[in-house]
Formats: structure tokens, sequence, C-alpha cells
């Protein structure tokens, strides 16, 4: 059976992407599978885990409940857009590090840009506000109070909008 | 999971949106935020040959103010029904004069939903847990549903059928929610759920909204349940009950009883219906009494 293919240009760190994708592509399959960016995760593909967040057009989204036609035209920053110019790990990234705030890792793209989008908003907000911003993110590994730890260092050493 | 194979059309006017509609029928299916009916596709609930894509019309977009100066009715204000959730959590003139609307919004979903969904969306899902639908109903808005013949207003309260059941039909489209304003009064307004986490569906919710004049009666009360029957659950009559006293402990207590034995809410591996029942109670007592102070 073949699909109809529908052109889809958007911005994705930046970058302009094109591609023909098939209406029922969602757009985190457009970043993995067809971009090959691989660091915003797949989790439950119905909108519950949060892992699959990113930004889209500044704001964080759930990209399993995006089809990519959807998002033709926007500008998408996904977590490999987070790093430094030279490649580094970003403020938040090593703040995660710094605060023990991943085991598994599989809910940590998802949080960064959860926690990059709140920071954004609002460069230091309480620890009540950490959690409503990641509350549609879920982790199974650190019962999430390293992850709020890990926010609030990170709020505190931020360095003009690189996250 | 992956949603079925479907076609795709952006429309760029609503009456093309509507004459797709006309064109496709129950094939096809509007989408705007998406953050219901995408679940629904990936879990192959729902499996529309079409989708058309209505998220970017501007004639969806507009918050406007229909005050008539000289009627001495409501004011109301006019939500379009592709206006995202969190555009209300910021506007304005939705956060003057919507303010139930906004408590509301607290209990939806998450920032990440909220920054997608929009309020048409949410309606014309009519999860009956859901709590932008009990807005509409409590505080008595009106539905205009446009096809391609033209408008057609709906009240809110005659909208919902059953869980996820509505009186739109399939070539109609939810164009905008035109929500009361009371006028010159002083307002309070409170919403409260019980859910298994927050950001999960409630298990029950209420909320309500009160006018007191300046001795502190009560001129005006509007108050309902979501989640403890197939539809959101307005009580205009606990309302009525409500104009014309003090808003007292001993009053709130009564209405909060009384509006208990108004709803026949099921059970389910979640909750009981008898403490489904007793959540009914318990929150519209706190919603009344929120309501009331937060005009204090």
């Amino acid at each position: 059976m073949s699909e109809r293919l529908y052109r889809v240009s958007m911005l994705v760190n930046a970058q302009r992407r094109e591609a023909e994708v098939p209406a029922r592509l969602t757009l985190v399959d457009f970043l993995r599978d067809t971009l090959r960016l691989t660091g915003t995760h797949t989790g439950c593909e119905h909108g519950i885990c949060g892992a699959c967040s990113v930004l889209l057009d500044g704001a964080p989204v759930r990209s399993c409940l995006i089809y990519a036609v959807q998002a033709d035209g926007g500008s998408v920053i996904t977590i490999e857009g987070l790093a430094r110019p030279d490649g580094t790990q970003g403020t938040l990234q090593d703040s995660f590090c710094e605060a023990h705030a991943l085991q598994c890792g599989f809910c940590t793209p998802g949080m960064i840009i959860a926690a990059h989008a709140l920071l954004n908003d609002n460069p230091a907000p309480s620890e009540a506000q950490i959690r409503e911003a990641i509350g549609g993110n879920l982790c199974r590994c650190t019962g999430y109070q390293q992850i709020v730890d890990a926010i609030q260092l990170a709020s505190g050493k931020r360095d003009g909008g690189i996250a | 999971m992956k949603a079925a194979p479907f076609e795709y059309f952006r429309a760029s006017t609503l009456a093309e949106a509507c004459a797709q509609l006309a064109e496709h029928g129950a094939d096809a299916k509007l989408i705007a935020g998406g953050q219901s009916l995408v679940p629904m596709m990936a879990m192959r609930l729902a499996r529309p040959a079409w989708l058309i894509d209505i998220r970017r019309l501007e004639e969806l977009q507009r918050i406007e103010s229909r005050n008539d100066p000289v009627s001495s009715a409501d004011d109301v204000v006019s939500v379009g029904a592709a206006v995202r959730q969190c555009v209300i959590e910021r506007d304005p003139l939705a956060r003057a004069s919507l303010p139930l609307l906004g408590r509301a919004l607290k209990w939806v979903g998450h920032v990440q939903t909220r920054n997608r969904g929009t309020v048409g969306g949410s309606i014309v899902h009519a999860d009956p847990s859901a709590e932008i639908p009990l807005v509409t109903c409590v505080l008595d808005a009106v539905l205009e549903l446009r096809d391609a013949a033209g408008a057609t207003d709906v009240p809110a309260r005659e909208f919902f059928l059953a869980p996820m059941v509505t009186a739109i039909a399939p070539e109609q489209c939810l164009a905008e929610i035109r929500f009361p304003v009371w006028k010159g009064a002083r307002v309070g307004s409170a919403f409260e759920e019980v859910s298994i986490r927050q950001g999960d569906f409630a298990l029950v919710s209420a909320c309500a909204q009160v006018a007191l004049d300046a001795d502190g009666k009560c001129i005006r009360a509007a108050l309902g349940i979501g989640g403890a029957s197939p539809f959101p659950q307005a009580l205009p009559e606990i309302g009525e009950r409500l104009a014309g006293t003090q808003l007292d402990d001993r009053t709130i207590v009564d209405a909060a009883d009384a509006a208990a034995k108004l709803i026949d809410p099921d059970g389910d591996l979640h909750a009981t219906a008898a403490y489904r029942r007793h959540l009914a109670r318990v929150l519209v007592e706190r919603v009344l009494r929120s309501a009331r102070e937060d005009v204090r």
C-alpha cells in the first residue's frame, strides 16, 4: 500500500529541513527516523509521558501528539539544539549531571526541554513552579527530587540564554 | 502505536473547511491542537479518512468583547474555537472577564498540552470529566456551529449528550464560544477537582461563580459538577436557591448536600459511585466557600 506523501519544510535547530512524508507520521518519528535526531525519545506515543517534548515555535509541546504535516512552516528545537555552539553540554545538561538528575536517562531530554522553557519564561522559579513545569513529564527512576534540584542549580548559574 | 493512514488538508478559510466537511461527511475529522484526537487516532479509537486542519484559521483565533452598553443583559466575551488554552491563560480580556475559565485551565492537562490544545477542541471532544466543557455549562455559554449552509447557535447545556457524544453534526465546525460576563457585580469564582495525579482526568470536579452585593448578599450564583455524570452538569436549581442568601457556611453545606443528590455517578476502576458522590458534596462546598472568599 502506498500512502500519499506531503511535502513538509521546517526549521529544526535553526537548520531548514525538508522531506516528503505520509500524513500520519508524527513529529517525533519525523525527527528520529527521517532526520536521525534520536535525542528526542519516543515513550508512550499517546501524550502521557512527556519524553518526546520539543520546543515548537518556542513553546514546549509533545511531538508524539503532532503530525509532521501540522508542523510544516514551524521552528522546532530538540535536545540536540540545546548544546553550546562548540557542541559541549549546556548549563541545564551539566546541572542534571551534577545533581544526579538522571539514572536511565529516558525522560531526560523531555525534562530538559520542559526545564529550558520554564527558565526562558522565569529565570528564578520557585520549587512549586518547577514541579508544575515538569508535571507533564514522567520519570520512573529518580523520584523527581534530583531533577528539581538540577533545575534550581541551573537557574542559579544560567549564562545568557544558553540552557 | 501509529495512526491508520489518512489524507490531510489544511484549510485556509472556515468556509473551505466547511466545504471539505460537506464533501467527506463522517469520513473527515477536524483537527486544531489535536491533543485529544491524536491519542484517539494513535490507539485507533478514531480512524478518520481525512483530517481537515483548522489550527491556523484567523477566524477561529479571536477573543472579543461583544458588550451591549444599552441592554441590561450580560456582556458577552466570544472565544474562537481554535484559541489555544495557553492563550486564555495570558490574554488580558479573557483574564479580566472570564476568571472561572482561567481557574479551570490550571487543571487542564499540562504545560505541553495547553500550549497546543484549544478551547474548542476540549469542548467537541466532550470528555465528561473535562474542565472547559463544565465551565461552558455552568456559565450558560452559547456555542456557534458552522456548516456550509450557515451558523447555528446551541446552548452549551444542550450540547453535551453522553461521554464523547455531542449535538454537533459531522459536517459542522464549532466556530466560537460566547460566554456571558456578569455585569456590574462583585464576582468571585473557584474551580476544584480530585484526580489520582495532578493533570490526570478528574474523578470529580466542581466549579462555582457567585456575585455579591455591597452588603455581602449573594445576588447570583452558578455552579456545576464534572466527572460524576455522563456529561458536565450545571446545577441552576441550586444557584437559584443561593441567590438572596448571605452565603453563610450553613447555606453552603445545605447546597452541597442538595447538589450531591442531583447527580447519579457511575463507579469504575478508579472510584466507586459512593466515593464520587462524596467528592461531589465536598467539592461543591469547597468551591462555594472559595468563590465567596474570592469576592471578599
